[in-house]
This record gives C-alpha cells, sequence and structure tokens, in this order.
C-alpha cells in the first residue's frame, strides 16, 4: 500500500561545481500507515524533501517509491499524493465544493461519486454548512480544513503536509494539530508531515526525522530522539528549553570544564574530549555543600508552573528547570547541581556524534 | 482626509463645478446643437443654448442617410457605427486574447529565447504606433488587407501594455496555486483556462473598457488603410462630413454624428464601471 521508501536522495541546484547541494542523501523506509513528521530549521531541506515526493522538485540522485513505484519521472497528479500548502493553495475563485472536487473532476470521475466523496470529507471536517462559500468568506482554520478536505477527496495513498499549521494562532494550531492525529487515526493514511516546530513534531509524529542542514541527524520515535539524541544537533533542536552541553575533558569518573574538576556519577564512556549533555528537566538543583557540582545562579525565568533558573557551571553556561512550588532560589546564590548517571548523554565534540 | 470646515468644502465644490462645467459644457453644446435646424444654428449669433425642437429629424438623417435641407444627400452613419463597433470590439477581444496568452507564456514556460522575447515585446512599448505606421501600411499592403476589417485591426491588437500588466498579474499569483493545480492534475491549459483566466477578470474588465475606447477613437490608421466607404468608422464619418471649400457645413447632422459616436464608449465605460475600477485598484488575490 502507501509504504514510502526514499533511498539516497540528493538534492542539487545547477550543475558542475558550482552546483549547490542541499540534500546530501537522505535514507528513509516508512511503512504503510505510519505519520512521520520531517522537523528542522528553516533552510534544512525538510520542505525540499517533501516536494520532491510530491514531484514538485526534481530528484537530482537516487530514488523516491511510493507503494513500491519508483516515482521519480512519474508526475505529481500520477503518484497518487495529496498536498495541504502552508498557505492553504485554496483556488480564490472557486466554492468549497469545487475546490474539493476540482481534481476529481479533472480525473473524470463520476458527477455522483464526487458529490459522495466531498460530502463525506465536508462531514469529517465539519465543513457541510461552507459549501458554496469562497475561500476569502473563510477563516484560516477553516480554509486549512478545506485544504485538508481537498486531499482526502483525492483518496491518496500519501498525504503530505507543509508545515500546514504555521499560518495559524496558537490555539487554533493545538485544535487542528489533534484534529489531523485524528484525521490519521480514521483514515490510516500514510502521512508525511514537514515542521519547524518541535512541538508539533513531538505531539504529532509516530516518528520524526530530524533535518539539519540537508543532512538527516535522526530517524525514531520522538520517544527515542528525545531520550537518546544522536547528534549534538538534535540534543540542542528537540527539548524546550535545549539540552545544556558542555565542552570539557573526561577522565574515568572526572570532568573538567576549564581547570575546573566536576565529579561524574557514572563514568564517562572514553578518556579525552567529551561534550557532556544534560537535560533542564533532569538536574536538581541542592543546597551548596551537597555532593554534586557548583552551580552559580545568574537569572531565573517564572513560566508559571515551573522556574527556569539561568546560570554556569565552572565556565559552561547551564539552564535548570525547577518546579514552581519549590523555594526559589537567588540571583548570586551558589548551590549544588546533581547531575543523574542516567541522565547524562555524550557526544563527541568533532563528529558532534552520540558516543555511549 | 474628510474637509470639515465650511469655507473648504464651498471650495472644493467650486473647483469641482467648474470642472465639471468646462468638461461638460461642449458636450452640452455639441447636444443642442443637434437639436436645432442648421440654419437656426448659423443665423442665431451666439448660438442659442436652448434645445431646438428638430431633434428627431436630425438624428433620422444623420442615422439612416437623406437629402439635407440645401438638397444633397448625406450618408447614413449606422454602417460606420457597425464598422466602428466591430474594430473596437475586435481589437480590444483581439489584445486580452494575445496578451493573456502571450503572458501566460512568460511567466509559467520556460523556452529558450524566453527573456530575448519579452525584452523585444517590452520595447515595442516604447514606440507609438505612428512610428511603426508607414512599414506597417507597407505589410497590410502587400497582404491585400487594405479596406477589411482584418487590415483595420490586426495591425492593432499585438499589445505591449496588456502583455505587461498580465504578467505583472500572473507574476503576484502564488506558486502553490500552480502546485496545487499540478496535484489536481490539470495541465499546462487546464490550468490557464480554469484558474488563471478567471483569477485575471478584472483586470480583463479594465482593459477591455480601456481597449474599446482606444479602438474606437482610432483616426490616423483607418484613414490609411480605408478607401472604401463601406470601411469607414464613425470617427473617419465625421471628419467627412465637413464640406470642403465654399459649401455649407450641416452642422446639425455633423453634431447629431458626434453625439452618436460618443455614446458607445460612454455606454462601456458606464457598464463596466464597476469592473473597472476593480481592476485598477484590486489587490485581493
Amino acid at each position: 500500500m502507501g509504504a514510502i521508501s526514499i533511498r539516497n536522495v540528493v538534492k542539487r541546484y545547477g550543475s558542475g561545481p558550482k552546483a549547490n547541494q542541499v540534500i546530501h542523501g537522505v535514507n528513509a523506509e516508512i511503512a504503510d500507515g505510519e505519520f512521520i513528521v520531517i522537523v528542522g530549521p528553516s533552510g534544512c531541506g525538510k520542505s525540499t524533501l517533501l516536494r520532491m515526493v510530491a514531484g514538485l522538485e526534481e530528484i537530482s540522485g537516487g530514488e523516491i517509491a511510493i507503494a513500491g513505484r519508483v516515482v521519480n519521472d512519474i508526475e505529481p497528479s500520477e503518484r497518487d499524493i495529496a498536498m495541504v500548502f502552508q498557505n492553504y493553495a485554496l483556488y480564490p475563485h472557486m466554492t468549497v465544493f469545487d475546490n474539493m472536487a476540482y481534481g476529481l473532476k479533472i480525473q473524470k470521475v463520476p458527477e455522483g461519486e464526487i458529490k459522495a466523496r466531498v460530502d463525506k470529507a465536508a462531514k469529517i471536517l465539519q465543513l457541510g454548512s461552507f459549501l458554496a462559500r469562497k475561500p476569502r468568506e473563510l477563516s484560516g482554520g477553516q480554509r486549512q480544513r478545506v485544504a485538508m478536505g481537498r486531499a482526502i477527496v483525492r483518496q491518496p495513498q500519501v498525504f503530505l503536509f507543509d508545515e500546514p499549521l504555521s499560518n495559524l494562532d496558537a490555539k487554533l494550531r493545538a485544535q487542528t494539530r489533534l484534529e489531523i492525529q485524528k484525521l490519521h487515526a480514521d483514515l490510516g493514511v500514510t502521512s508525511l508531515f514537514v515542521t519547524h516546530d518541535q512541538v508539533e513534531a513531538m505531539t504529532l509524529a509516530q516518528r520524526m526525522i530530524v533535518m539539519n542542514a540537508g543532512h538527516m541527524e535522526q530517524i525514531g520515535t520522538p520517544t527515542e530522539v528525545y531520550a537518546k539524541p544522536a547528534t549534538t544537533f538534535v540534543a540542542s533542536f528537540i527539548g524546550s528549553p535545549p539540552m545544556n552541553l558542555v565542552t570539557g575533558r573526561a577522565d574515568g569518573t572526572r570532568f573538567s570544564i576549564d581547570g575546573h574538576e566536576l565529579a561524574l556519577p557514572a563514568a564517562a564512556p572514553r578518556a579525552g574530549e567529551l561534550i557532556v549533555g544534560l537535560r533542564p528537566e533532569h538536574a536538581a538543583l541542592r543546597p551548596a555543600g551537597e555532593a554534586g557540582w557548583p552551580f552559580r545562579v545568574e537569572m531565573i525565568e517564572m513560566l508559571g508552573a515551573e522556574r527556569l533558573v539561568h546560570g554556569s557551571v565552572g565556565s559552561g553556561a547551564f539552564t535548570v528547570r525547577v518546579d514552581a512550588t519549590l523555594a526559589a532560589p537567588q540571583v548570586g546564590d551558589s548551590l549544588a547541581l546533581h547531575p543523574p548517571a542516567a541522565q547524562l548523554h555524550w557526544f563527541d565534540p568533532a563528529s558532534g556524534q552520540r558516543v555511549e | 482626509m474628510v474637509e470639515r470646515d465650511k469655507v473648504g468644502r464651498a471650495i472644493s465644490h467650486l473647483v469641482l463645478i467648474l470642472g465639471v462645467a468646462i468638461v461638460a459644457f461642449p458636450v452640452y453644446l455639441t447636444f443642442i446643437a443637434s437639436t436645432q435646424t442648421s440654419q437656426q444654428i448659423v443665423q442665431s449669433v451666439p448660438m442659442s443654448l436652448q434645445p431646438g425642437g428638430h431633434m428627431l429629424e436630425t438624428y433620422q438623417l444623420a442615422l439612416f442617410g437623406g437629402v439635407n435641407s440645401y438638397g444633397s444627400r448625406v450618408a447614413p452613419v449606422w454602417p460606420m457605427l457597425w464598422v466602428s463597433f466591430v474594430m473596437a470590439m475586435t481589437i480590444a477581444l483581439g489584445k486580452i486574447a494575445i496578451s493573456l496568452l502571450s503572458a501566460f507564456a512568460f511567466v509559467y514556460f520556460r523556452f529558450p529565447g524566453r527573456g530575448l522575447c519579452f525584452w523585444l515585446v517590452f520595447i515595442t512599448l516604447m514606440l507609438p504606433v505612428e512610428v511603426r505606421i508607414f512599414p506597417t501600411y507597407q505589410v497590410i499592403s502587400d497582404l491585400g488587407m487594405l479596406n477589411s476589417y482584418a487590415g483595420l485591426t490586426v495591425p492593432l491588437i499585438a499589445s505591449a501594455t496588456a502583455t505587461f500588466l498580465f504578467r505583472q498579474f500572473f507574476l503576484t499569483v502564488p506558486d502553490e496555486l500552480v502546485e496545487a493545480a499540478r496535484i489536481d492534475g490539470a495541465g499546462p491549459m487546464r490550468f490557464f483556462k480554469d484558474v488563471l483566466v478567471p483569477l485575471s477578470m478584472t483586470s480583463v474588465a479594465a482593459l477591455f473598457v480601456i481597449q474599446f475606447i482606444y479602438g474606437w477613437n482610432q483616426y490616423l490608421w483607418p484613414l490609411l488603410v480605408t478607401t472604401d466607404e463601406t470601411r469607414y468608422p464613425i470617427v473617419m464619418g465625421i471628419k467627412r462630413m465637413f464640406a470642403g471649400g465654399d459649401a455649407a457645413n450641416e452642422w446639425n447632422v455633423i453634431m447629431a454624428t458626434a453625439i452618436l459616436a460618443m455614446i458607445p464608449p460612454a455606454v462601456v465605460v458606464l457598464l463596466m464601471q464597476k469592473w473597472f475600477v476593480k481592476g485598477l485598484v484590486d489587490t485581493e488575490k
């Protein structure tokens, strides 16, 4: 059915020595019915990858197969996909009904079936009373639903979403996220969803692909990616505030940052230059004098349920998340930061790769 | 900015009324003259500003021809109106069709020499018809198109202005719309027909008004390419009504013809006014 294979896919613009390569050999096997989120900062090539799956960008190298069929040279309309665009891309002069029906009309689907399919999609998306309206008479959220309706009526093998939520306000975004999740649960269609928002990625994905500068950094379930980031990039991109990363020199259970000696709760995986990573929510602050790393409080942010305590360990900046119900530390306090052994992540400073 | 001050309002009204009077008075004079007999016009100096009682017969004479008060024959005007109408419509619709298609090609297709073609078209913006009128005449004459509707209209149809206008409009159509259409399976011509043309309708309306009037008001070109009376447009017809030399001018008929020549463009503007303004100011995509 709707499985997608992405094999060694490369994208470059231009040719010869001046060619600008934006995607460097991405590999991914996506099972039928899976919900995959591609996440990364802007310019990382995530949209380009999606557009290559859609057929809107040529594939410069490697191949993409949908449902077992290599689609490199197949027109977008023949790929059995449907796409939802960031700015919805509704035809402004057509009614909601015509917008949804347009693709089917071109495919010469019989009139009666078009109506049945559009009505069904409209019912799923609660668009029934808007079918005769023009897109400009709809709100952003409603337009977004029409764009999804246009995708649903095609009954494709694969849904492609290109940052469909970024034009919505925060409340609507959360609501639409749930709707997309429900839709996927109901229809079970393979979905590729591109976003730069890690919260969207974490909440929607069954598996997520983290991209950076045209490279696929990691693919895995949100839990895996969060618990075991494969590179320093993933570690700092996923999670908010990002993971604390401090470079130092490890030797057994000792770790020195610019001459500040710290005791490790467990031995480092290897001796020498290493980056240690610790998530803000995993560090515990204790009164000075207790076992732990000396931590100097420099700034405190109150977020309601929790406080972010910014400070430094040795010469490295460090952020700790503290439950707001606990007593607040004061700026200038010297405390002890307790790093749980199981929560320490290690990375190679040169390659950025995880070291186990 | 709304001026609330009474004096300011009075002044602005005065200026507006003056402006309207300056523009409208010649038209009023033309109309008054067309309702009097030619003797009345010539004999009363200055001409009476009250409508005379001969409106119907003058217009009948102008439209359908006949014998005037001096005993000479007057050619009917309605065939000229028809020629002008056909000419204006062909030019307006032809320009719109050609410009839409060429702008479509420039914006959505990559073909060798695209840049060169566009600049060639663009450069012709700077050349008024009069500059190329003799070579154009030579071409039309060699093709045997003198005294035909084709000869009257074809050289005026190619339009850099309209092409440029549609190109600019197409450039503002979001790329996602093209991509959505590709995913929906619409080919280029289908996209053109189903999406681009409907979206351009307001610009088309505005251009139609401008080009209809442009076509209707053509004088120099028809003067060159027509020698057959049945192909004379009305603007030329008015000029030909002035008798040369000592012969008396039938002013009432000339004025009636002028009024008749003014009506169709005025009707087009009135009917299309809403669309016309929308086409010029609309930015909604």
